[in-house]
């Protein structure tokens, strides 16, 4: 069979510059043939290689006293939280295949992370997932969610991994290019975290999982790319086709196995399948690695050796066994019915040599291609548009005249709106461990001993029973205060991540971060993307949340332009005592409701407005300079909550997020719910204070950083706020809950508001527009 | 929601378990993914759990079986359909025609009609859609081995997850079962009510959960496994397996 000439088309339809071709030459001291040129393009792919982004990522705090695993050097990092016991997770994005072939798409995003995760030797055990689509009055934007949200269900239900949390926004911004970042947690003891190496020379190298077919034809050089129509049509063929099944069987083969002690690497096949998993398990291992890829199960005959290096099909494992151990990889893979095949072997050249046929078709130096592709510092352009939205003039927008329209409003707006519609479509009850389900500020998931994958059968732990433990997360990223400000925003989204996990009880562990951007090549955009980074990572440090690992998308864009940046924060912290869960929903009529955090911000000259729901639904804009956010003082008061709630003071506490103050306290009153058609409705008589140059927008509907709402016992009204003024944190007493209704009363206006309406329009919002 | 606002059940019966154990055999597929969940619930009723895999011909000495929920091979072809060629599916039919108590739950209940041990059939959703929510169970026949400890008139709480979990037999059928006190469950608003809003999935008469005619072998779609403690939203699935421990021992 005869293979393409190598020519300057070639070169740039594999996306590689004359520039990186160039560094190739030099890295052979030869001409690639067509499949080292493949390999090349995918591994020096934004997705593999993070060439455009790696001088920033550096600026992340990636180091704590709890890191076992550190972001980089594995799948995906590892926590310690206490016993012994650890935690693996990571976010990744599937956005490009989503746009294309949404259900396929969304099921391999989530199917690519619980590999990550098992990799790791951890037993997944929830997942969670961050959404953006364009407006839900499109019917194809209707069809992209629809069939999103019905592939992470049916990968995550069948899988048998509960989805226990997650966020949607709908913005015209990411019309055609919706965004897809999926989540998965997984736990293990400290011994049996597991690596990435081809460590023996001579040891054997298994492939296991389904046979390798034409699908998902590289898929990772067409995530880093431009998302155009044209390339969407052409690009369908590299979206692949996951099989949860298959995924389960090969993920419980996996765990029994690494039990066996048998395994000396492992490495799942994702982006860029069997090129990626060789080369950088030969990498990490420092070694090199021999493939045959004639005894690579194929689904059909004739593939070629570019198509078989270059496949995503799913649910295959890359397996390093120590030499003479092979027949227990056979005994537990033909137990559970998967496929596997003794491929090659591990040897000492440092080379990834690929035969076929008898005949050597790639012959590559595994550390370079792995961790030497070239690296770029982009240029960096503050983009012109700010200087057009950071004008807001509040003076020619009119304060609001009718109070309960906008909050009605505000509620029944889809990103607002409950996500009922989409996690009854999730199964998050599965494996007995889910505290708080969907709905609450984070979620809370306990780990038992039976969330632990098998020890292996000569561990001293074998006989200690593992203490249970309690882990909330919550996933956040707000586009608009981003594209306003990326600095700013960048801080905010760790920070709401950070006080969702405070009012849940919990104190940050660590952070995992999906940056989705636009075209790195355009300086505007490059400079979102650095500011933005920027404020994650002095957030993350502050809130001693390290960055254990993430994803990079960039090219998110669709004809109209570039998405609004949108970097989503996955944050996951550890509740001490089981007594502390705390969840948003007022629970006691006669509780005082206290707002930890000043109203308003004298200094906010948008008066929390800019870039505010608000602002979008009512007077459509998205303008202005997003709220200012004070991590220092953001963090006393996260620290504060913690501390009463661990007093058994505190009986709800939600956060002020989009819509401010006013959604804020109807979701407190509305999100309770004990089962389907029961939702659990208590209201709430509110009297709050509002002075001269104050809007009465601004004091209702912005969006005021570093504020949350409490449900007290009333005699702890008086302790906490005595240890509050000693913290220099604003507490005030802002009403009582009870009634069946929410009644706000400004000054001496007074709004009110009947639950059961505010309930439905808040409740089936989606449902309406979905169903309808 | 979390510690849930309707407690019913104590969490005490574990602690008092009866003087007797009992073994109970969870049947493990491929693709099974709620069997851990049913070790997990028998456990907290203080009793031995055991997995059985697919491939076993016999079930050992068991004094229950419970076949879980998950979806076995994928659900490939049609829910449960697969499943029921098992080898271990001649030792469950061979234990059930001796009278051994049977419980399927959500797949399992596929998986049982499937295999002709349980009447009816069930199809997708009505809403084509997977349902995951708590939802209400009414309790119809009290005077069976899984509902005998259920006090009259009590609701139990209690997840679904399904995709396929519309529950179908024809009128004739239907009749027949009800003649015989073969309904053993059905979907109620919080306050009992069988209006149609309450039922999930659009089974016909709001069914929940059958039994069969010698009623040894009984199946839901809802998990009461996953509802055994309140730390994970609700105890109320305790009802079931307690009736069945009641059972065992007074038939012991």
């Amino acid at each position: 069979m005869s293979e393409p000439k190598i020519t300057p088309e070639l070169i740039r339809q594999h996306n590689l510059t004359e520039e990186e071709y160039q560094l190739i030459l030099k890295q052979l001291g030869r001409e690639p043939n067509f499949t080292e040129l493949g390999i090349f393009s995918v591994m020096w792919s934004e997705h593999c290689s993070y060439k455009n982004t790696r001088p920033l990522l550096k600026g992340f705090p990636t180091r704590s006293a709890k890191v076992l695993v550190p972001a980089g050097e594995e799948n995906a990092g590892i926590i310690d939280i206490g016993d012994g016991l650890a935690v693996a997770f990571k976010i990744e994005s599937h956005n490009h295949p989503s746009a294309v072939e949404p259900f396929q798409g969304a099921t391999t995003g989530v199917g690519g992370i619980i590999r990550d995760i098992f990799t790791m030797g951890a037993r997944p055990i929830c997942a969670v997932n961050s959404l953006r689509f364009g407006k839900l009055d499109s019917a194809e934007v209707r069809r992209l969610f629809r069939g999103v949200v019905a592939g992470i269900g049916h990968y995550g239900n069948c899988f048998g991994i509960p989805t226990v949390a997650g966020e949607v926004y709908f913005d015209e911004s990411y019309e055609g290019n919706p965004l897809v970042n999926a989540f998965s947690l997984g736990v293990l003891r400290h011994e049996q975290i597991a690596r990435g190496a081809a460590k023996g020379i001579g040891n054997p190298v298994f492939y296991v999982g389904p046979a390798t077919g034409r699908d998902g034809l590289a898929g990772a050089a067409f995530a880093s790319q431009d998302l155009t129509e044209e390339s969407a049509e052409q690009q369908r063929g590299a979206v692949q086709v996951g099989d949860p099944f298959m995924e389960k069987l090969c993920m419980e083969a996996c765990l029994e196995l690494l039990a066996t002690g048998a395994v000396a690497g492992i490495q799942d096949m994702g982006a860029a399948g069997l090129t990626c998993s060789t080369c950088e398990t030969a990498a990490r291992g420092g070694t090199g690695i021999e493939i045959e890829l004639d005894k690579v199960p194929q689904r059909g005959p004739g593939m070629s050796p570019y198509e078989i290096m270059l496949s995503e099909s799913q649910e295959r494992m890359l397996i390093i066994v120590h030499k003479g151990r092979e027949d227990e990889v056979k005994r537990i893979f033909d137990k559970w019915d998967l496929p596997w095949a003794e491929i090659g072997f591990v040897t000492d050249t440092g080379q990834m040599v690929v035969k076929h046929h008898g005949e050597i078709v790639a012959d590559l130096p595994a550390a370079k291609l792995a961790d030497e592709a070239p690296i770029y510092h982009r240029e960096a352009a503050e983009p012109a548009y700010l200087k057009e939205t950071r004008h807001l003039d509040l003076d020619s927008i009119p304060d609001t005249t009718d109070v309960v329209g906008d909050l009605k409003a505000l509620l029944a707006w889809p990103s607002i709106a409950s996500k009922n519609w989409v996690y009854r479509q999730y199964d998050y009850t599965v494996r007995n461990g889910t505290m708080v389900h969907p709905g609450s500020d984070a979620a809370v998931i306990r780990v038992k001993p039976d969330s632990l994958p098998v020890l292996k059968e000569d561990s001293p732990n074998r006989d200690v029973v593992a203490p249970e433990k309690y882990l909330a997360m919550s996933v956040d990223g707000n586009g608009a205060y981003v594209y306003l400000d990326p600095y700013e925003g960048g801080k905010i989204a760790v920070a709401e991540a950070a006080r969702n996990l405070a009012c849940s009880g919990a104190v940050p562990l660590g952070t995992t971060d999906n940056l989705n951007f636009g075209n790195p090549h355009h300086p505007e955009l490059f400079w979102q993307l650095k500011e933005a980074v920027r404020g994650l990572a002095d957030a993350c440090h502050h809130f001693d949340a390290p960055v254990t690992g993430g994803n990079v998308s960039l090219y998110n864009q669709n004809p109209k332009g570039a998405i609004d940046p949108t970097p989503t924060v996955a944050m996951v912290g550890l509740i001490e005592d089981p007594s502390h869960i705390t969840t948003q929903w007022f629970k006691q009529e006669g509780d005082v409701i206290l707002l930890i955090g000043a109203p308003v911000d004298s200094q906010d000259t948008h008066q929390g407005l800019g870039g505010s729901a608000y602002l979008k639904i009512q007077h459509d804009l998205k303008k202005g300079l997003p709220p200012r956010c004070d991590l220092a003082k953001e963090k006393t008061i996260h620290d504060a909550l913690r501390g009463w709630i661990a007093q058994g003071a505190v009986r709800s506490a939600h956060d002020c997020s989009e819509g401010g103050l006013a959604v804020t306290l109807a979701e407190c009153c509305i999100s309770g719910e004990t089962a389907r058609h029961t939702p659990h409705l208590l209201g709430a008589e509110i009297q709050l204070k509002r002075s001269g140059k104050n809007r009465l927008d601004a004091l209702l509907f912005g969006e005021f950083q570093g504020r949350i709402v409490v449900s007290v016992p009333s005699v702890f009204v008086g302790k906490i706020t005595s240890q509050a003024e000693l913290l220099e944190i604003p507490v005030e007493k802002i009403g009582t809950v009870g009634g069946n209704s929410l009644s706000i009363q400004v000054n001496d206006e007074r709004h009110e508001w009947n639950l059961t309406e505010l309930h439905d329009l808040w409740f089936n919002a989606i449902d309406r527009i979905m169903e309808s | 929601m979390t510690q849930a606002e309707s407690s019913t059940v104590s969490e005490t019966s574990a602690d008092q378990p009866s003087d007797q154990q009992f073994s109970f055999g969870v049947l493990q597929f491929p693709g099974s993914n709620s069997d851990q969940d049913c070790v997990n619930a028998i456990e907290v009723m203080g009793h031995e759990a055991h997995y059985v895999w697919h491939k076993e011909e016999s079930l050992g000495h068991l004094d229950a079986v419970l076949v879980p929920g998950g979806f076995s091979y994928g659900d490939y072809l049609r829910a449960g359909a697969i499943a029921r060629f098992s080898p271990v599916m001649q030792a469950l039919i061979d234990f059930a025609n001796k009278g051994g108590l049977v419980l399927g739950i959500c797949n399992g209940f596929q998986i049982l009609c499937e295999a002709g041990l349980l009447p009816g059939a069930l199809i997708r959703n009505r809403s084509l859609q997977f349902r995951s929510e708590f939802v209400h169970l009414g309790t119809i026949n009290h005077d069976t081995p899984f509902t005998r400890a259920i006090p009259k008139n009590q609701l139990m709480r209690v997840p679904v997850a399904h995709g396929e979990g519309c529950y179908f037999a024809d009128e004739e059928t239907l009749a027949a079962m009800e003649s015989r006190g073969q309904i053993l469950w059905q979907y109620t608003t919080s306050q009992g009510g069988k209006e149609d809003h309450a039922n999930p999935n659009g089974s016909v008469r709001g069914i929940a959960g059958v039994c069969n005619e010698a009623r040894n072998v009984a199946a839901l779609m809802p998990h009461p496994e996953r509802a055994c403690e309140e730390a994970i939203g609700s105890a109320d699935g305790q009802w079931i397996f307690r009736s069945l421990i009641e059972h065992l021992s007074a038939s012991r």
